[in-house]
């Protein structure tokens, strides 16, 4: 059963994909771990890391997919849920601390002792342990977005007014996280972690695994996403995307349709901050400027929104770019992103991932025309015109 | 001595004409040479006696300087400013051989002595062969306050008043006698006042009276009182139980007046936020009224605006220094040109392939505003530029008990003009009826013969020029920096927001009372925590009407 909901809920392409990502998930911490520092193949930590980070960056480009791609909702406040999500495992690993910071306050992590706070503020109570973290990690961004996307849909704000508003809206968590007396380590944030469920966090073991539950999750994700959008229900997603008015006068709900795929969409990336927090080892409040929201979004447009693999790879390509460049011409990196956000607009709409599908689907076509045969049905088309 | 002179000419008037003419120019030559001598003796005596006070300085303790300033401040000589100046800095020493006490400037190792009466160079010393004279906060005090009462009786009424009004604000009993013989000798009426109101301060802290005392307390709870209510505050502990009411209800008074005046001042400091993000977003306003679109790229035209102004000074400074004045003058239709030109190429090269893709001109418009803003980083560095003042956008003045900056009412002068000259383009040219009509149903206005893409090019270059403009007066209170656009971004768009797209009217209402919001929830909240409550309230609001304040009405706007 479960093997026949697999192949019906995922293409070819979706299987390709989640079959790479669970090679990668063994392959690259295997040559980590099992290969001598000196071998060929040898795998360093630090890439390990950097491309663990790669992968959340990844998981977050797809939860905007999913409502941008697919519902039209350009939010430019995911890095907020992003954050929060890492806010939440953040605080975990404060917590695991314990006496072992500079204070050796068993109870108060350091910039509390720091602020003269004498007791733990109550929102930081249950993240000693590591399921209630993991709970908050999907219920805050989840909480956020439903509260924030009840409102806004009921009142029908889309378009560029939602992306304002979601813009003010990171906006002013950045403002709140930088202040002291919020309890979240104000602008120097959450640092100097320990370990996670007892394994040393710099160790090579943990860095590797933390790569693989990357990989791992950002495969399940990619399956449930590719089943959301295929469901029947993603079938009225796409169409609140293309037409929202009609859809509306058939007789759909579309502030529900649009408000699940928020939520979803901010648990998500809510889970992708809490993969990142650890594997970076810091999280503060910068994590919420409106512009990494935007970066986001070109992530998604370089790959190619709409296709579920595109914000993937551009993820990726963005990411390994930028740290290519940023060590090699830091002064350019700002011309190439900008110069890539227009000419990827201009020229590339539907980003590199639709664009290679768009092409080989004709060359199919024409070959089908030459030997006389019937399509097959074809998948979500990707892009349409607003 | 005048007296000894006058005798003989009394003798003398019994004499023949020509001896009298002898005496008369002997009698002259008499006086000249007496009031000579009196006066080389005189100054002889004064300049030692100055002299030694000064050196008693060198030998004073600490707490006896106190005395020992205002035995140099009592002698009301000119030559005493310098050397209190020097003792305040700490450039005053004393050399250790003779006790002598010196102006001292450093050269290279030594120490360049001047005299501190005559002011003549008295050679070079070691530094080992002098002691610093010991200053510390209290002999500083001392010091401003002498200097308050020795410039009281100054020529210039500039620094009458100046001495006068840190007479006020360092109030010292000894100084009373000071100010009353200057408030006798005083004739410019805003010196007299300050004078009366520090005279009122000074005469509590004095030994003075009960009822002279009630007559000060009654002058300061007239005043503005933000001298007044630390004196009266700190003379209510040691007052006379029959004063202590008198005192009380002042200070409920100057209270109650300073509460009203600080109301006044936040709805003064949120008209100039708010004229500031008028400003700012009214360029905005009207390329999204008109084209749909949201411009990321605005807050990178302010700040080419303002980098526009910084170049003007420059070439001002360097070859016309005289034309500084008008250097904002010039710079205000250049960055108009310069911005304006910028946002026709963007419209032209990049815009115009994005209509009816909203959220894709968005991110197109961001990538542009990275790449101006790295541009601008590469060309001008990352630092801070240097944007001087005009002197008429420099100092304050007091209005009541506002302070009131220059420059603040100006940017507000000049945002309303902004706003005039843009409502008299978009009502009564025609260029602006047909941006209306682009606004109000834009195929219809095509099928009418409106050139559509040409408003778009010329609407998207005025709201870019525009945006230079704001840049020109925002130069003037923030800092000239490759990031000065992108902290008007967020804010400019709340206003265009919550006022209502299409529609000055509702940018105009909504920067000002976002403005004021924002001043009147920031003593209450903070500056930060009033901002997010600012925000929140919009999204909020956004919630109720989602189209803004002054929304636009009808199908077009619907689609």
């Amino acid at each position: 059963m479960i093997t026949s909901f697999l192949m019906k809920s995922l293409d070819r392409s979706i299987l390709v994909v989640v079959a790479i990502l669970l090679g990668l998930a063994i392959l690259v911490p295997a040559l980590n771990l099992l290969t001598a520092p000196d071998h060929p193949l040898h795998v360093p930590t630090y890439l390990v890391s950097l491309f663990g980070k790669y992968l959340t960056y990844a998981l977050l480009a797809l939860a905007l997919d999913l409502v941008w791609g697919f519902c039209g909702i350009l939010s430019l406040g995911h890095a907020a849920f992003f954050a929060l999500g890492g806010y939440a495992m953040g605080m975990y690993l404060m917590r695991q601390i314990g006496a072992r910071g500079s204070y050796g306050n068993p109870l108060l992590p350091d910039f509390m002792v720091f602020l003269n706070w004498k007791e733990l503020p109550w929102f930081w109570y249950g993240f000693d342990m590591f399921w209630f973290a993991a709970l908050m990690v999907v219920l805050v961004p989840g909480l956020l977005a439903f509260v924030f996307g009840w409102f806004a849909f009921r009142s029908r704000v889309n378009g560029v007014y939602l992306s304002i508003i979601t813009q003010a809206m990171t906006y002013a968590l950045l403002l709140a996280f930088f202040r002291n007396d919020m309890g979240f380590g104000g602008n120097n944030g959450l640092t100097d972690f320990k370990d996670i469920l007892g394994f040393n966090i710099q160790a090579d073991g943990t860095r590797a695994t933390l790569f693989a539950v990357s990989a791992l999750i950002l495969a399940l994700c990619l399956i449930l996403t590719s089943a959301i959008v295929r469901s029947k229900y993603g079938k009225v997603l796409v169409a609140v995307r293309d037409a929202e008015s009609r859809t509306r006068f058939l007789g759909y709900r579309v502030e529900h349709i649009k408000l699940f795929a928020f939520t979803v969409s901010a648990m998500m990336a809510g889970i992708a901050g809490a993969l990142y927090v650890p594997q970076v080892g810091i999280i503060n409040p910068g994590e919420f400027e409106p512009g990494n929201s935007i970066e986001v979004v070109i992530w998604t447009a370089v790959g190619g929104r709409g296709t579920l693999i595109g914000p993937i790879v551009g993820a990726i390509l963005v990411n390994g770019g930028k740290s290519i460049f940023t060590a090699a011409f830091p002064e350019f990196w700002l011309f190439a992103l900008g110069g890539l956000f227009v000419l990827v607009t201009l020229f590339l709409p539907k980003g590199v991932v639709g664009t290679a599908s768009a092409y080989f689907a004709r060359r199919r076509a024409e070959r089908r025309a030459q030997t006389g045969e019937t399509p097959d049905n074809l998948a979500v088309e990707p892009i349409a015109a607003e | 001595m005048k007296s000894s002179t006058e005798t003989p000419v009394a003798h003398a008037t019994r004499q023949d004409p020509s001896e009298r003419v002898m005496y008369r120019i002997l009698q002259i030559l008499f006086v000249a040479l007496c009031l000579l001598i009196s006066t080389h003796v005189v100054g002889l005596r004064a300049a030692d006696d100055l002299g030694a006070l000064v050196d008693q300085l060198g030998a004073a303790k600490l707490s006896e300087m106190d005395e020992r300033i205002s035995a140099l401040a009592k002698t009301g000589d000119a030559k005493v400013i310098p050397v209190l100046e020097a003792l305040g800095e700490g450039e005053l020493y004393q050399r250790k051989s003779d006790g002598k006490v010196f102006l001292v400037k450093a050269q290279g190792a030594d120490l360049l002595l001047v005299d501190p009466v005559t002011g003549t160079e008295a050679g070079q010393a070691p530094k080992a062969a002098m002691q610093k004279v010991k200053v510390n906060n209290a002999v500083r005090r001392a010091v401003r306050s002498a200097l308050g009462g020795l410039t009281l009786f100054s020529d210039d009424a500039g620094a009458r008043l100046k001495a006068a009004q840190s007479m006020l604000q360092t109030p010292n009993a000894d100084a009373l006698e000071a100010i009353e013989t200057a408030i006798a000798a005083e004739k410019d009426a805003t010196v007299r006042r300050v004078l009366d109101e520090a005279r009122a301060v000074t005469l509590l802290l004095s030994e003075r009276g009960d009822d002279e005392k009630r007559q000060a307390i009654t002058l300061l709870a007239e005043g503005n009182g933000r001298n007044g209510l630390a004196v009266l505050t700190s003379a209510l502990a040691t007052a006379d139980a029959s004063l202590k009411p008198d005192i009380e209800a002042a200070i409920a008074r100057i209270e109650q007046t300073q509460a009203l005046w600080s109301a006044g001042q936040n709805v003064w400091y949120g008209l100039s936020l708010g004229s500031v993000l008028l400003l700012a977003a009214i360029g905005l306003a009207i390329t999204f009224g008109v084209m749909g679109i949201i411009n990321m790229a605005h807050g990178e035209m302010v700040m080419l605006g303002a980098y526009t102004t910084f170049m003007v000074q420059e070439v001002v400074r360097n070859s016309y220094p005289a034309l500084f004045d008008w250097s904002l003058a010039i710079a205000l239709p250049l960055a108009f040109l310069v911005t304006g030109a910028v946002g026709f190429a963007i419209e032209r090269g990049v815009i115009r392939f994005l209509y009816g893709r909203p959220l894709e001109t968005l991110l197109a418009t961001w990538g542009l505003s990275l790449i101006l803003q790295q541009s601008v980083r590469s060309i001008f560095g990352p630092t801070n530029r240097e944007v001087g003042n005009p002197s008429w956008m420099s100092g304050a003045f007091d209005l009541g008990g506002l302070t009131i900056t220059w420059n603040r009412l100006w940017i507000i002068v000049f945002a309303l003009a902004v706003f005039a000259a843009l409502l008299f383009l978009l009502k009564r040219t025609s260029m602006g009826l047909r941006m209306r009509a682009v606004t109000q149903n834009r195929r219809m206005a095509s099928s009418m013969g409106i050139r559509t893409p040409w408003v778009d090019a010329l609407t998207f270059a005025l709201g870019s020029g525009i945006a230079g403009m704001a840049g020109v007066a925002l130069s003037q209170i923030d800092n000239v920096s490759p990031n000065l656009g992108q902290g008007y971004i967020i804010d400019s768009f709340m206003v265009v927001v919550f006022g209502g797209v299409g529609n000055l009217w509702g940018t105009l209402v909504g920067a000002f009372s976002l403005g004021i919001l924002n001043k009147f929830l920031e003593p209450y909240a903070g500056a930060v925590l009033g901002k997010i409550l600012v925000l929140v309230l919009i999204i909020l609001f956004i919630q109720k009407k989602p189209r803004g304040l002054f929304a636009l009405k009808g199908r077009a706007v619907e689609a």
